[in-house]
């Protein structure tokens, strides 16, 4: 098997980020709310990528954000998915009612853009992790249905599956053992797609201040400390701007060498 | 060298890549040389894989994607067209060779009507002005006996039948009066009754123009009525190349003796019984329709034995597996089975009534879960109506195998992995791990090749003499009807217009569309098609 240098690139990139989150406490050079040097110092030896508007290591804060971004990002992903993925098998092994249900509600969630809901949802619940995943996770979920129902309109059709409803297997073997498995490929490289835009998403809210609260910090949130230095030159906002960029382009890229690799579906091929 | 094409020792490669390995060099057609006189037509003849249309298209130098033609000559009107440029290959291709599809539904665009299409190619080579092009294709629309010549042209796609999109095609090809046309399967994907039709309107236009033609089929019988040589092929070599009535009537290789004597499975029907199944007065039409694709149908099949089921696409066959298994409820009539009623609704029958019906497909393919072993496939009914499980189940499989005559080793593998013919095995195996007292076959050979088929179909009647398990047995296909059927009912629209044992229903007097449906299946002579329609037109004559 012969991966393609950009795979291979974002591999190792998104594991650099992944391990770094990880092992935050034990890699940051220094804490997250210690004020350890000056206000917006530029990068140095000291700190290798300067401080923020309170004199912190913009370093010490990006492993540490990174580590909250990449986590409320995965699990709400993680959630999105399990419904989505659920309800779009539900949907397209049941037909009738029941999709037309599911379809017409999900249809209605997407009408209205995904960030005025969560911020006006925020805005009323009490701001804490569990119900941020609980918000992202619902509002993904709906692309993710989407996807999920049509692959496995695809796959419902097929004789397989109707030889296992003549068999009498109930729904649950129907959608895990017939359809899941050959749905897989497609919604893996799918999941890598919506585990960015989840990440842009946590971003955007935190920046708008509705995300991850103080003490906590993530990397939407430094841009907004940050962002007035922007107008005295300091790049300060620019550092955690650009790990939220790498990160997306690191996962694009591995995402895309599965689909292209494994696809059966989606007409790829090996090589 | 008056030869229009010839091809000399052909060689074609490829390089597949199966997921997951290094690519790999397979060669496609290995030293083939055929040659080919103005006026005369090539049979090309062979199972899938065999390389015929492969073969084909190399008459035009073309390979489909990731194919190449690495040796050998290809000529054509004396120049070698092999290694021809790409400027030099797109004034010969559409001009001196046109090519003829086997799907015309999916070759024709749906957005163009149909006169655009089949006087492209002529207008693309300047051949001819538009008017002339135009008067051309009415003329060969009047040849291949379309409807309303002169206004045919008019309609899009969608709004003629298969056999006349399939004709539509042929005109296209004949439009910038070419030297050969290459015929890849043209009627493979026809009714047999429509089938006739179209080979009758291309042989007729063929001999009329005079040009040549390679005719690829699977189908002997079928090439037998237009080729004057024929080429039979497996893998990728020539297996025998002659006149056809040498071909047809005094094979010189085993292979080829196969190929004409297919279908010669000796079975004789069996006298009548009480029936397992009994399917009486359906009625059923498809949910938001307003269409009775079943009109009142009355059928019953004996126990050990097989009803087949005839008739041609639309006629509502496969509808009525689907009424009897239950995924399609019937709006009127009672099923019986076993002495007991079932339920319309496949949700409402009880785990017994579900493990004493069961199916085999079509396309194997399908039919199996691709990321399931056979091992599984074969077992979960096993485990799921026996509560089978580790080493009695696993010794059952293996049981199971060697009755489908499949040896060890194949319970660890994937579908993929398996041959046409293996496939279809596993399926037999999976519908016979229930224990069922009726099996539905729902056109289980359609999908193979001739010989393979032949293999099914004796596994099938050795199975039906020991497990006694009767079967629901649906084709279009009557020879493979007269080779297993002990009782037929022949279909048309949703009704049954002919039912009985089969040897009443396959005896004179017929009613029409039966004898249609008969005389219209091709037989391995010379002269068949000329005797069949010389028949009709003396009987519509008479009429």
């Amino acid at each position: 098997m012969r991966i393609p240098v950009s795979a291979l690139i974002g591999i190792t990139m998104t594991s650099v980020f992944v391990l770094s989150a990880v092992f935050a406490p034990w890699i940051a050079p220094y804490p997250i709310d210690a004020a350890v040097g000056g206000v917006w110092e530029g990068p140095s030896s000291r700190f290798w990528l300067g401080t923020d508007t309170i004199g912190r290591d913009i370093l010490s804060r990006l492993i540490y954000g990174g580590s909250v971004t990449i986590f409320v990002a995965l699990v709400s992903s993680l959630l999105s998915f399990s419904m989505g993925a659920f309800f779009g098998f539900l949907a397209a092994t049941r037909g009738g009612w029941v999709d037309t249900g599911l379809s017409r509600l999900v249809d209605l969630m997407m009408a209205v853009p995904s960030l005025i809901v969560a911020l006006v949802v925020l805005s009323v619940l009490p701001l804490n992790l569990t119900v941020l995943i609980l918000v992202m996770g619902v509002l993904d979920s709906t692309r993710v249905f989407r996807l999920s129902r049509a692959v496995a309109v695809d796959i419902a059709v097929m004789d397989y599956v109707e030889a296992a409803k003549l068999r009498g297997e109930r729904q649950g073997w129907i959608i895990f053992r017939e359809i899941l498995p050959n749905a897989l490929t497609p919604l893996v490289a799918e999941f890598g797609l919506r585990f960015i835009f989840a990440v842009l998403f946590i971003s955007t809210l935190s920046f708008l201040g509705l995300g991850i609260q103080p003490p906590l910090s993530d990397w939407g949130g430094m841009v907004r400390e940050n962002k007035d230095g922007l107008v005295y030159g300091k790049a300060a906002a620019m550092m955690p701007a650009l790990a939220i960029a790498v990160l997306a382009i690191s996962v694009n890229l591995v995402a895309d060498w599965i689909l292209s690799r494994t696809s059966s579906l989606k007409g790829g091929r090996g090589g | 060298m008056g030869d229009l094409l010839e091809i000399r020792n052909l060689r074609i490669e490829a390089t597949s890549y199966p997921p997951g390995e290094p690519p790999r060099h397979v060669v496609l057609v290995d030293d083939v040389s055929v040659s080919l006189e103005k006026g005369r037509v090539l049979g090309l003849i062979g199972e899938s894989g065999a390389g015929k249309s492969t073969i084909g298209l190399a008459a035009m130098a073309y390979g489909r994607g990731g194919v190449r033609l690495t040796g050998g000559q290809v000529l054509l009107n004396g120049r070698d067209i092999r290694t021809a440029s790409a400027t030099g290959l797109r004034a010969l291709r559409g001009k001196e060779v046109t090519y003829v599809a086997q799907s015309a539904a999916a070759a024709f665009n749906p957005a163009k009507r149909l006169m655009e299409q089949v006087i492209e190619t002529s207008l693309l080579h300047n051949a001819m002005t538009r008017p002339e092009a135009e008067a051309r294709a009415v003329e060969l629309f009047a040849k291949l006996g379309l409807p309303n010549p002169e206004s045919f042209g008019r309609r899009y796609p969608h709004q003629v039948s298969g056999g006349q999109l399939q004709r539509a095609m042929t005109a296209m090809a004949l439009c910038p009066w070419p030297d050969l046309v290459v015929f890849d399967e043209p009627t493979t994907a026809l009714d047999v009754t429509t089938q006739i039709d179209v080979l009758a309107a291309i042989k007729e236009a063929i001999h009329d123009t005079g040009v040549a033609a390679i005719y690829i089929t699977h189908d002997l019988a079928v090439v037998a009525q237009v080729a004057d040589d024929i080429m039979v092929l497996r893998g990728g070599k020539t297996v025998e190349y002659g006149p056809t009535d040498q071909i047809i009537n005094a094979p010189a290789q085993a292979y080829t003796q196969a190929l004409v004597s297919v279908r010669s499975i000796d079975h004789t029907e069996k006298s009548p019984a009480a029936p397992v199944l009994r399917a009486e007065g359906i009625t059923a039409r498809y949910r938001g329709t307003n269409f009775d694709v079943l009109k009142n149908v009355t059928v019953d099949v004996a126990a050990g034995q097989t009803l087949a089921i005839v008739g041609e696409s639309g006629s509502g066959k496969s509808t009525l597996a689907r009424v009897i298994t239950g995924l399609l409820p019937a709006s009127a009539g009672r099923i019986t089975f076993a002495g007991r009623t079932l339920s319309p609704d496949l949700a409402a029958r009880s785990k017994d009534d579900l493990r004493e019906v069961q199916m085999i497909y079509q396309m194997a393919d399908t039919a199996m879960n691709p990321r399931q072993t056979v091992g599984t496939i074969i077992g979960r009914p096993l485990e799921f109506y026996f509560g089978l499980k580790g080493e009695a189940k696993r010794v059952r499989v293996q049981a199971l195998l060697d009755e489908i005559e499949m040896g060890k080793g194949f319970a660890d593998r994937y579908p993929a992995e398996l041959s046409g013919g293996q496939k279809q095995r596993v399926c037999i195996a999976r519908a016979l791990a229930a224990k069922p007292k009726l099996i539905i076959c729902d056109e289980v050979t359609s999908a193979l090749d001739p010989l393979v088929a032949d293999g099914i179909l004796k596994l099938l009647l050795n199975l039906q003499a020991q497990e006694g398990v009767a079967y629901l047995f649906i084709t279009h296909d009557l020879a493979t009807v007269r080779a297993i059927a002990d009782k037929i009912a022949v279909m048309y629209r949703g009704e049954v217009v002919r039912y009985g044992q089969k040897s009443d229903v396959l005896a004179p007097p017929f009613d029409d569309y039966t004898d249609l449906l008969l005389s219209s299946v091709p037989e391995m002579k010379l002269g068949w098609l000329e005797g069949v329609l010389a028949h009709r037109r003396m009987e519509s004559a008479g009429n």
